[in-house]
């Protein structure tokens, strides 16, 4: 379980969070969900420690991760899986390699023969068995995702942090991966906190929504309820996002979007 | 003063907890084929013909039949050792490895490597920049030793083929004089320009925001500032040392 409390973070002089308080529950998908510019992201790399919070305290299973004890930031971090908006692959690693790079960093007492067990099983879990000697490059969108779970889930990790998983992908892949990610939540009972503005992952997988707006934590729910809401700002999104989709249903249909 | 400051707390970085021998060792290797090995031919290129070049002009200027012939191999030898083959060399490298380590580091900046990096718990500038610069330290000296010799190889071709002198004279030139403090000199300097070289390029390529445009930015900006820090490093050492 993550905790964060009244996370603060400003970059020259404009406040981008504004003490956000939340918490994100083992075994379950929270989901930040928000415009762009609205600081998920910045909250993201405040919680995974790419960014330092201006005030605030954030807390994994108990242990405080913003104070300045290095050995147990570095014990947390090493149970830390994250996918990156662009998936971050190495370009000079090939796929194996680049799932193995956790494994001989973190675990140096695994053998070269645990370590690509290990790489097979993940690639298999994710449904890249035959890209073994790929570079990035020769890579589809969707299958460097793919790779950058693997690459997360390699390590056994606690933590699972996802930035914008969709982004760049068409909308079948997009489910897949939404779908692989709730998977692995399930299957490994990870914490997982993934930052999105996609309204199809809210319904798919979303156990635990936080939507935020201008920095602010504005409200909070399950998908059950999310539609249930009163705050203008939510809804406003929910509207451009389903009008959004509705467009691009008539347009894929051939169909005229000024009639909408 | 604060990107001297920023510079320097970024080296000091690299030790704050440092990654096993083991990996930085294989790491150290690699670097050293991409710094070192690949720069072969283009050292080997640019010091022959630099070579060839002072040979040929020291031919045409020393007309006075009262100076012996054998004084151009002499000359070649103390320009080359003392100041074309570290100084030149490491300029030539600032072009060629500053370049591709800020081009490098700056790529995998914006494109969140780094960041992956740090989230997985890895000191990266210990990973990343640390084999870079005792890569740079090892490889150069031997570099500019490999410039010196096709250097003075470069000039004694060029001499002789143009019947400047005779290869008896430019052996005897080379041979004059010779005070082998000089190469401890210039291999000294060699280790101060890649240490430069590669800590300037690293910091620049590792802060590196934005996108594509920036990491051109920070690419001219590392070969730019590591050949003002040569030169001022160059003033320095022939002041300190000489």
């Amino acid at each position: 379980m993550i905790e964060i409390h009244n996370i603060h973070k400003s970059f020259n002089g404009v406040q981008v969070l504004k003490g956000i308080d939340g918490v994100f529950e083992t075994g379950k998908t929270t989901l930040l969900l928000g415009a762009s510019g609205t600081g998920k992201s910045v909250l993201l790399q405040c919680i995974v420690g790419l960014v330092k919070p201006d005030l605030g305290s954030i807390t994994y299973d108990g242990k405080v991760f913003t104070n300045n004890r290095l050995d147990l930031k570095q014990e947390i971090r090493r149970k830390i899986g994250m996918l990156f908006q662009g998936s971050a692959l190495f370009d000079s690693m090939n796929v194996q390699e680049n799932v193995e790079f956790p494994l001989k960093m973190l675990t140096p007492d695994m053998t070269k023969e645990e370590r690509l067990d290990r790489v097979e099983f993940c690639l298999k879990r994710v449904g890249l068995e035959a890209a073994h000697k790929k570079m990035p490059s020769e890579l589809s969108g969707g299958m460097k995702k793919r790779v950058g779970i693997a690459r997360a889930i390699a390590p056994n990790c606690t933590y699972l942090f996802c930035d914008e998983p969709n982004s760049g992908l068409d909308p079948l892949t997009s489910i897949k991966i939404d779908e692989l990610i709730y998977e692995i939540t399930k299957e490994y009972n990870i914490t997982t906190i993934i930052v999105t503005h996609d309204m199809n992952s809210v319904i798919e997988i979303g156990d635990h929504i936080m939507f935020l707006h201008n920095g602010l934590k504005l409200w909070e729910g399950t998908k059950d309820n999310i539609m249930d809401t009163n705050v203008k700002e939510l809804n406003d999104f929910i509207f451009a996002n389903s009008l959004m989709r509705a467009a691009k249903r008539i347009e894929e249909e051939g169909g005229d979007i000024d009639k909408l | 003063m604060k990107t001297l400051g920023n510079y320097l707390l970024f080296l000091s970085s690299q030790f704050i907890r440092s990654e096993s021998i083991k990996i930085l060792s294989r790491r150290f290797i690699d670097e050293a084929v991409l710094i070192g090995i690949s720069s072969v031919s283009i050292v080997a290129i640019v010091s022959t013909f630099i070579g060839a070049v002072t040979c040929v002009q020291i031919a045409y200027n020393l007309t006075n039949a009262l100076i012996p012939r054998s004084t151009i191999g002499f000359m070649v030898r103390e320009m080359t050792i003392l100041e074309l083959a570290p100084t030149i060399t490491s300029i030539v490298l600032a072009g060629k490895v500053g370049s591709n380590i800020a081009g490098g580091l700056g790529t995998m900046r914006i494109t969140e490597q780094i960041d992956a990096l740090e989230v997985m718990g890895i000191n990266s500038t210990s990973y990343l920049v640390f084999p870079k610069i005792l890569a740079a330290i090892a490889m150069f000296p031997l570099l500019v030793i490999l410039a010196m010799t096709l250097s003075i190889l470069g000039g004694y071709v060029a001499g002789t083929f143009t019947n400047a002198l005779t290869p008896q004279e430019y052996i005897e030139g080379l041979r004059d004089a010779f005070i082998p403090y000089n190469i401890t000199f210039a291999l000294i300097k060699s280790v101060v320009f890649a240490f430069l070289i590669s800590s300037i390029s690293s910091y620049q390529g590792f802060y590196t925001r934005g996108g594509a445009l920036e990491v051109g930015e920070a690419s001219t900006k590392a070969v730019t500032n590591s050949i003002i820090a040569i030169l001022l490093a160059d003033y320095v050492c022939a002041q300190v040392l000489l």
